[in-house]
């Protein structure tokens, strides 16, 4: 299992390969606002995260997901429960 | 921030609209004249932008049906079925799209819109799992906000991605509603439907099929996207509505499973809302019957696509991906530009709906483009001129 550490390095990674001009991208950055994403290239980097992880985020949770780490908890988390 | 701030950057982008002279958001038709030509702002256009596919909002026999249910039973029904009772014909037209469809249920509600919102937010419940194609209509998402069950969206028509979040699901595969359309809306593009139920059949899901504009243009008997695959058994739910083949407006669904019948006593989008007029009822009555029967006017739409869609190509407009009577004519990311185009084209006397990020599939704004088997192709020739003129003046045409 995961911890949710490496699950939030895996996930640094994957944004900085996806979004390679997003310029510094931490745990506290910001999905929508500070990576420069609209709501549907936000949509489409999901989609990119969930083949990577295996997992599928359910559109209820997003509206509790602002930051990479908000991300990476609820991926920790859903890894978890399957 | 007051309540009412929020809405300044919308309130200042309608002004912007309004200084290009016409919201082709919010158009005046200030005529209509048939189910192809319009009085717009002062002009007569061709209607190349309405959901009229077989052309039957004028039927004589539609509109003698919708008269003498006004003077029969009046304009309205002033309240829901649950509370004043089921007309005789509301019953009937069930029983019709039952026949039709050749199915042991069938309700109808008073908008497509409602009959997704019913089954959505009604059918899955907690812990159960509605699995959409990411670009569904906004009353599937809609829906799906209404219900308790968990939302997962896979890739447009990618039926591998649709396997794999199957997979994820393990158990709870068996208690998840796939729902895709027939027709895509904006893309005019079709769904893998039989590889889809191969899938859900292999995974134990349940299936249901937005018709809302494939019904009438698909299917030997216009049945729609699953007839014509050859898939109807394999499906669980079918949804559509009056407003478009079928000119009138309302919705239903049908279904091999009695539990859409209990739905009645349970979905709130079907309960709390008046039932349709007597008037769309009648219509819709006739206008399925001529839907049925319409053979020739399936053949007549898709001549008619065929047409269109080769001139455009010609023209080198950028389309999607597939012939069908929506025909998207994709334009750039430049909504100026876009704006400009759509107002050129309706000056020239052509409508066609302009639709923008984030309606549209990707960033980019298009022209969405329909048929009607009610065109005739010297209407279809015109549009084609005019959009030779107006796509050359922005040097988006081919020499
Ligand atoms: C795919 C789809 N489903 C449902 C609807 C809603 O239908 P209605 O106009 O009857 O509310 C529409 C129409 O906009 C649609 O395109």
């Amino acid at each position: 299992m995961k911890s949710y550490q490496e699950t939030l390095s895996e996930l640094l990674e994957t944004i900085r390969v996806l979004v390679p001009n997003a310029g510094k991208v931490d745990e506290d950055t910001e999905l929508v606002g500070s990576l420069g994403l609209d709501s549907m290239k936000v949509m489409n980097l999901l989609q990119e995260v969930e083949d990577r992880f295996d997992v599928s985020i359910p559109l209820n949770v997003l509206p509790d997901v602002r930051t990479v780490g908000d991300l990476a908890r609820k991926i920790h988390q859903l890894l978890q429960e399957q | 921030m007051t309540l009412l701030d929020k809405f300044e950057p919308l309130q200042q982008a309608r002004e912007r609209l309004r200084g290009l002279g016409i919201d082709p958001f919010n158009v005046v038709v200030e005529k209509i004249l048939s189910p192809t030509e319009a009085i717009v702002d002062g002009r007569r256009v061709i209607l190349a932008g309405t959901n009229n596919y077989l052309g039957l909002t004028f039927h004589p026999e539609c509109i003698a049906a919708a008269v003498r249910a006004v003077e029969e039973e009046g304009c309205g029904t002033t309240g829901s079925r649950m509370a004043n009772g089921n007309y005789a014909d509301h019953l009937a037209l069930e029983r019709e799209f039952a026949q039709f469809y050749d199915k042991p249920y069938s309700v109808v509600f008073s908008a497509g819109y409602l009959a997704n919102l019913a089954l959505l937010s009604t059918l899955p419940g907690a812990d159960d799992v509605i699995l959409i194609d990411a670009d569904c209509h906004a009353s599937i998402y809609d829906g799906c906000k209404m219900s308790a069950a968990e939302v997962i969206r896979f890739r447009h028509n990618d039926v591998d991605d649709l396997d794999k979040r199957l997979r994820r699901l393990k158990d709870r595969a068996r208690r998840t509603l796939v729902v895709v359309e027939g027709i895509y809306s904006m893309f005019g593009d079709t769904a893998p439907l039989k590889a889809i139920a191969e899938v859900k059949d292999r995974y134990g899901a349940y299936l249901m099929v937005d018709e809302a504009h494939s019904l009438g243009v698909l299917g030997e008997r216009g049945r729609g996207l699953a007839e014509a695959e050859g898939v109807e058994d394999r499906v669980d739910f079918i949804v559509g509505t009056f407003s478009k083949s079928l000119g009138a407006i309302g919705g239903y669904c049908v279904s091999p499973h009695r539990v859409l019948d209990t739905l009645r006593y349970a979905a709130r989008p079907y309960i709390f809302t008046a039932s349709a007029s007597p008037a769309q009822i009648a219509s819709t009555r006739v206008a399925l019957r001529l839907l049925r029967d319409g053979g020739e006017l399936r053949r007549r739409l898709w001549a008619n696509a065929e047409r269109f869609y080769n001139g455009l190509k010609a023209l080198g407009c950028r389309l999607g991906p597939q012939l069908s009577p929506v025909i998207p004519v994709i334009l750039g990311e430049s909504r100026e530009e876009s704006l400009a185009v759509w107002k050129e084209l309706l000056e020239g006397g052509v409508y066609v709906n302009l639709v923008m990020p984030p309606a549209t599939p990707d960033h980019r704004c298009l022209l969405r483009c329909s048929m009607s088997a009610a065109h005739t192709p010297e209407q279809i020739d015109t549009l084609l001129q005019v959009f030779a003129k107006v796509f050359s003046a922005h040097g988006m045409a081919a020499d």
